[in-house]
């Protein structure tokens, strides 16, 4: 091969042009194909879908097919749109206040040590309670408003973030905490500098589970006693056998659902630029 | 049993005079002791441990696993209280030598931060515990140039080798100046070709620094190679087995090691280690 004359060294890294171009390629084709074969796969499930239902004369209201899905997703997309609003801010507002509360307990527990070994029990206690079994307490608590799905929501949040966020501050290299306490670090720098630091690869991770039950909770919400919501509509389409709007719904709903978990993650790639050691 | 070093028989002439003139011992230990209580018994750690480290020295604690060596260097870093035994850190308690920031201190594993870049870490001195009287004459960009990674400062953690993280823990330790630069097994996990290279840069930076170094290691090798004085250690309980000044001559060179005079006083700290 004939040297190239693009050559750099940058900290001990000889940078070839030609050599560095070949393996943004071989990355790029990499990338593409990670992309392109769960397109491929849906799109032959979807056609296997809509072949069945042709093939076999399913009735509509117990299955229908892709195409009529489709035609309910453009024809009242007004009424599915409307229906996702409230759902979405019971979801976004629940995630807030469950993470927000899950934070701050988090923090309380690791600085107060009798905290920790009194309440974590019970919030443990607590989360084995499944939400379909919460929902009505929190529907007879709270009314038929949007308040009981938020907190279902914040609930249904509030947990994993805990636990995480609690194991996130704690597990910190006792080696750091040692250099910490040579270099006379204050409890705040410790905290602030090597904790919170050190919990949010934990956060994160908890974060994104949150950002999807939250949209279960408000759904799960909304079936005890609403009359709007992705929840109500899913009800309503169901009792009405009108199926083709049952699935639009889901089919809405999941899309939020994934905006969210999307979202959230782009945050993280923002906030932990960093390869987490155990990850 | 008391180790006590004898200023005269140093090497280095004007370190001595140096260090007589600014109050004598880096470090003065009479009587350490330090006991644990476990679920099986008590154990004895360290027993009556009696040492004086001159200023701006280089000693190495040698002895097999468990001689205590390791808890002897927490003492002096105040990361540990002894049970019983009176200690002096600069001329006053460890902790106010820890308080002033004239501790440096370099674990086994580099224990830098993984979410700061290479130079994020070195600077993390500077930024707790509040100012630093006497800040180290060089920024972090130099003392990165000075352990040899010049071009890495933004490098994180996960993109550097192990020799590379120790080389910008060792950085981080001299960022605040210290009088007294603690070395535990720093080395340990490292290949030897690397740890060669490392052991022969670290004797650098001390010439450069003048900072006293107090070194623990289990290579005799790495021992005799980096240190003015040898203090080797016996295990269970850990207690001074045997003081052995190094007169090497200064700057060392790894080839140094296979002098008549090398193998000599590597072979005799292998007959005291023996018998630990």
């Amino acid at each position: 091969m004939s040297a190239s004359t693009d050559t750099a060294s940058i900290g001990g890294f000889v940078v070839d042009q030609a050599e560095l171009a070949r393996f943004e390629a071989t990355k790029r084709r990499l990338l593409w194909r990670k992309r392109l074969l769960p397109l491929a796969a849906i799109i032959g499930l979807l056609v296997a879908w809509w072949g069945a239902v042709v093939l076999f004369e399913i009735k509509p209201f117990i299955a229908p097919s892709p195409v009529a899905v489709v035609k309910v997703l453009i024809a009242r997309f007004d009424i599915l749109f409307a229906n996702l609003v409230p759902t979405a801010i019971e979801a976004f507002l629940g995630f807030l206040l469950g993470n927000f509360a899950a934070i701050a307990l988090a923090t309380v527990f690791v600085h107060k040590r009798t905290a920790e070994e009194a309440f974590f029990p019970i919030a443990v206690m607590i989360n084995t309670v499944p939400v379909v079994a919460k929902a009505p307490i929190l529907v007879l608590l709270l009314g038929n408003g949007m308040e009981p799905k938020i907190a279902i929501a914040a609930l249904i949040c509030f947990f994993p973030t805990l636990v995480n966020m609690v194991r996130g501050l704690q597990d910190v290299n006792p080696q750091a905490l040692e250099l910490m306490r040579v270099l006379s670090a204050s409890p705040r720098e410790v905290f602030f500098k090597l904790r919170v630091q050190n919990s949010l690869p934990y956060l994160f991770s908890a974060l994104k589970i949150a950002a999807s039950t939250s949209v279960i909770g408000a759904i799960v919400g909304e079936w005890i006693g609403s009359t709007k919501g992705i929840g109500a509509l899913i009800i309503q389409a169901t009792y009405a056998f009108d199926t083709p709007l049952l699935y639009a719904t889901i089919i809405v709903g999941s899309t939020f659902s994934a905006c969210f978990f999307g979202l959230i993650g782009l945050v993280e790639r923002r906030v932990v630029k960093w390869k987490a050691p155990r990850a | 049993m008391t180790a006590s070093v004898a200023m005269q028989g140093m090497p280095m002439a004007e370190r001595a005079a140096a260090a007589t003139s600014s109050g004598g011992a880096a470090v003065h230990c009479d009587g350490i002791t330090m006991r644990f209580t476990t679920e099986r018994g008590t154990v004895t750690a360290l027993d009556g441990i009696s040492l004086s480290i001159p200023q701006g020295s280089f000693l190495t604690l040698l002895g097999p696993s468990g001689c205590g060596k390791s808890t002897l260097l927490r003492v002096i870093a105040d990361l540990a209280a002894p049970t019983a035994g009176s200690i002096q850190v600069l001329g006053d308690r460890p902790e106010v030598a820890r308080r002033n920031r004239d501790i440096g201190f370099v674990f086994q594993d580099a224990a830098l931060l993984p979410w700061r870049t290479a130079i994020q870490n070195v600077s993390l001195p500077l930024e707790v515990g509040g100012t630093i009287a006497h800040a180290g004459k060089r920024s972090p960009a130099e003392l990165l140039k000075l352990v040899g990674l010049a071009g890495w400062e933004n490098a994180f953690p996960h993109e550097l080798s192990g020799g590379m993280r120790q080389r910008v823990a060792i950085a981080r330790a001299l960022v605040s100046g210290p009088k007294l630069l603690l070395m535990d097994e720093p080395f340990g996990a490292l290949d030897e070709i690397t740890r060669d290279r490392l052991n022969e840069e670290l004797l650098q930076v001390w010439q450069s620094t003048g900072t006293t170094i107090v070194f623990v290691t289990h290579s005799i090798y790495e021992a005799v190679f980096l240190s003015q004085q040898v203090l080797v250690l016996a295990a269970r309980p850990g207690r001074v087995r045997e003081l052995v000044p190094i007169h090497l001559p200064l700057p060392r060179h790894l080839d140094m090691r296979e002098t008549p005079e090398f193998v000599r006083l590597a072979g005799h700290l292998r007959r005291v280690l023996e018998t630990c």
